[in-house]
């Protein structure tokens, strides 16, 4: 099984440069999907679980989640320079690919079958983000705070925002507070246990 | 379709501006500052119409790559307009450039600065209690978001006798995504043959 497998890094800035070019040119209707599929399933530069926990401060941080992430990444192997060879993977050669378009076909997105094209391929995006999703929740399976108050936190998040629309900054404040504070006193507990078996 | 405008250094300035303030505003992607852009190019300035604003986003999400490159495509079109404004040509081009980097630059850098620096003040003190907890705590809200999009994405399109079938794509996409290995290139060239043929 590939879960068992041990762990990879990027060898170099250039490595890490190439691998997010390559991911970020398959990215069609964002480039989560494949960032998972890349370096967690195929590249193993990190667990299901380290990729949920690094996405998690991503995602909360200000700004596109995977040039975050892009940063977070590099900036760890590689300091500053991997930061930056990640970004300038992440960002050029779609840079280059949608000007082109621009330039080729500024209208060309009006045309019905254009249109058409894109309700069919943001459908599928849809559905990758989703999948995504149901995957990680495997990587919930060791973390302190217990299947179940993980099953919770995560249909209070599902109702805030898929259902009731809340803004995101007020449900990541709130749900999002409430389960560090519990993660955090489950935290404590353990060190407590483990401190009286010792 | 492309408007003549007239833009000054400091118009430029105050576009860049625009950029750089929105940054720090972007929590959860840059596509959730777009209704702002939209006020200040379109609405306030009209440096953009609404048409080239809408195509905009709509031709970045045709294109592979992260969602942000939507903004370069406005700063294009910006671009593009003062460039028509000054007789086309050269100047076309090294406007749009312009307009790309400003824009590009704007919404990037002040975000960026805070994540390298937060992160690695993270990654240092990555077994403090408070950064274990933060991490942790939030895995089941960020897996939540991630199926939430997906759904919100969906429910965008909300008459069943007619949308029924992209629902039935989304649905299908998802199961594949998850059970097999298949390779979303294909995925995603699916949909867009279906789409384009206009099956949904």
């Amino acid at each position: 099984m590939p879960e068992h497998q041990p762990l990879q890094q990027p060898r170099s800035k250039t490595d890490l440069f190439v691998s997010f070019t390559v991911l970020a040119l398959q990215g069609f209707g964002g480039v989560l999907a494949v960032v998972q599929r890349e370096l967690v399933e195929k590249k193993r530069w990190m667990t299901r679980e380290q990729f949920v926990e690094d996405w998690a401060v991503a995602q909360i941080l200000p700004g596109p989640n995977v040039v975050n992430f892009c940063l977070m990444i590099g900036g760890r192997y590689f300091g500053l320079g991997g930061a930056l060879a990640s970004l300038a993977g992440l960002l050029m050669a779609p840079l280059a690919v949608v000007l082109l378009l621009a330039m080729a076909f500024g209208g060309v997105s009006d045309a019905p079958w254009a249109q058409g094209a894109l309700r069919g391929m943001g459908a599928v995006a849809a559905g990758l983000i989703a999948a995504t999703g149901i995957k990680l929740m495997s990587a919930l399976k060791r973390n302190p705070m217990g299947l179940p108050v993980c099953a919770a936190v995560m249909l209070s998040t599902f109702a805030c925002v898929g259902v009731l629309r809340w803004p995101l900054i007020w449900v990541l404040l709130g749900v999002g507070s409430a389960a560090c504070g519990w993660a955090y006193l489950q935290l404590t507990h353990q060190m407590l246990n483990k401190g009286d078996a010792a | 379709m492309s408007l003549a405008v007239q833009l000054t250094v400091s118009d430029w300035l105050a576009f860049f501006n625009h950029f750089l303030s929105l940054s720090l505003l972007a929590v959860g992607g840059a596509i959730i500052t777009a209704p702002d852009m939209h006020r200040f190019l379109v609405d306030e300035h009209q440096w953009l119409s609404d048409q080239q604003f809408t195509s905009s986003i709509a031709l970045a999400q045709s294109a592979p790559g992260p969602n942000v490159l939507f903004v370069a495509v406005i700063g294009w079109n910006v671009g593009l307009n003062a460039g028509t404004g000054m007789g086309g040509g050269w100047f076309s081009v090294g406007l749009s450039a312009l307009g790309v980097v400003l824009s590009l630059l704007g919404i990037m850098l002040p975000s960026s600065i805070l994540t390298y620096n937060t992160t690695r003040w993270a990654q240092r003190h990555r077994d403090k209690l408070g950064v274990r907890a933060f991490k942790l705590g939030m895995a089941p809200v960020v897996i939540a978001l991630l199926v939430s999009t997906g759904w919100l994405l969906t429910a965008g399109h909300n008459q069943p006798a007619k949308d029924w079938p992209l629902w039935l794509l989304t649905a299908v996409a998802m199961l594949l995504v998850w059970r097999t290995r298949i390779h979303l290139l294909w995925l995603i060239g699916a949909g867009a043959v279906i789409g384009g043929l206009g099956w949904i």
